[in-house]
């Protein structure tokens, strides 16, 4: 049996860590609050570009002179996978999942005889895919710097893309992120950036007919670079805020089992020092008797 | 004929502006122009310069370094690469913007060359303007 200085010290360590984890969680919380403030603020820019782009892609989809990123490049044989993580771990299976659906994405796309070249984005992600796929790896965006995510990050991961596209080292652009949805759940999300996909509103016929200035193909050549930069600042965006969700989950589970550690602890540690309490009753009262 | 239209100026970080106004006047690719509430629906590309809009009291202005804007005849909304209010636009800050179009227009392919040139002449012109 320990004896009570250990369980004492015991005691107080795990006290320490539940305070720890207290207060990440707390930032956390702090933290997410913001992040989805930032994430709700982008939402209308985003939302409309995809109205936009939307109706203007369903007239110039099936032209012969539609945009390398709208048609894609007619082949389908190298993937290029953006696996955008967190730059800190202690935020429960937040990375994890991620990289677990980049990891069957990669699987099944090298099961159909595809190449696979990896882009992270975020250290945890890269150190995961490192071990397995280190050998896929073209390029690593380190977030450690940034505080905020701004638009300007995205921007200039869309501009590597975009050149990379240009000088035609891939085909299809996909992005793995986590979708927010709630503190509790966050869903791991792959989006497929280029060619660019539009999901059919079903409502076109109600969109006005719009006159274009310059023409259409115009806007439609500045539009779609300018959609992939959105589009993954929006991953980044929901990423901070799933990041945050997850950690701020993962820590108040941290903090609830080290309240459960302190309570056995607690009733260990006085069972001991009763035990020691009648152990030396005992000898007293067996010395008295033997007088 | 209604006499105010909805104006809404998003940027891909924050929404600017979400107001009624009467008209707007927009830094289009190809020229000025002023969107009015029942204007033909248009879509256009924007240079950098400054957006102004009037809500029939008093007008408020915007500065965009690019970008798009949406007509229709119930509302505009505009969607800046950047976008700030006038008071925002410090000479620090415009410098930032040039100095980034001066790199594109370095690094442009050929084809891209007049596009990036004629970017660096309206930013230009928009410092100017805003007295910097």
């Amino acid at each position: 049996m320990p004896n009570l200085k250990d369980l004492k010290t015991r005691i107080q360590s795990v006290k320490n860590t539940r305070k720890i984890t207290k207060a990440m969680q707390m930032v956390a919380a702090a933290k997410l609050r913001r992040a989805q403030e930032s994430a709700e603020a982008a939402r209308p820019y985003a939302s409309q570009m995809d109205v936009v782009l939307g109706n203007l892609a369903k007239g110039a989809a099936n032209s012969p002179t539609a945009p390398r990123l709208l048609a894609g490049s007619g082949k389908d044989d190298v993937h290029l996978l953006v696996v955008a993580t967190s730059e800190r771990g202690l935020c429960g299976g937040f990375n994890s999942s991620i990289v677990r659906l980049a990891k069957a994405k990669i699987a099944e796309l090298k099961t159909a005889g595809k190449t696979v070249k990896i882009i992270t984005v975020g250290k945890k992600g890269r150190d995961q895919l490192q071990r397995e796929f280190g050998s896929l790896m073209i390029k690593h965006v380190d977030m450690s710097e940034v505080k905020n995510v701004g638009y300007v990050n995205a921007q200039e991961i869309a501009t590597d893309i975009l050149a990379r596209f240009d000088a035609a080292e891939f085909d299809v652009a996909t992005v793995f992120f986590s979708r927010f949805r709630t503190v509790m759940e966050q869903t791991p999300t792959a989006q497929q950036l280029i060619p660019a996909v539009f999901e059919d509103t079903g409502e076109d016929s109600s969109a006005p007919n719009y006159d274009y200035e310059p023409d259409e193909d115009a806007i439609l050549a500045d539009l779609l670079p300018r959609s992939v930069a959105t589009q993954i600042f929006t991953a980044l965006l929901e990423n901070g805020a799933s990041e945050q969700g997850a950690r701020m989950a993962a820590m108040d589970s941290a903090t609830r089992n080290a309240g459960d550690m302190i309570d056995s602890l607690t009733i260990q540690y006085n069972r001991s020092r009763q035990a020691a309490i009648t152990n030396e009753l005992i000898e007293i009262i067996s010395g008295a008797e033997a007088l | 004929m209604a006499d105010t239209m909805t104006f809404d100026l998003v940027s891909p970080e924050r929404k600017l502006a979400s107001v009624e106004a009467t008209s707007v006047n927009i830094p289009g690719m190809e020229g000025d122009l002023t969107a009015m509430p029942n204007h033909a629906a248009l879509l256009t590309t924007l240079r950098p310069g400054i957006v102004k809009v009037n809500n029939g009291n008093d007008v408020t202005e915007y500065v965009v370094t690019g970008g798009f804007a949406e007509i229709s005849a119930e509302g505009t909304s505009v969607l800046a690469e950047q976008a700030m209010p006038l008071n925002e636009a410090t000479a620090e800050v415009m410098g930032g913007v040039l100095s980034a179009a001066e790199a594109t227009l370095e690094t442009a392919a050929e084809d891209g060359k007049t596009a990036a040139a004629q970017r660096v002449n309206d930013v230009k012109t928009l410092m100017v303007q805003l007295g910097h």
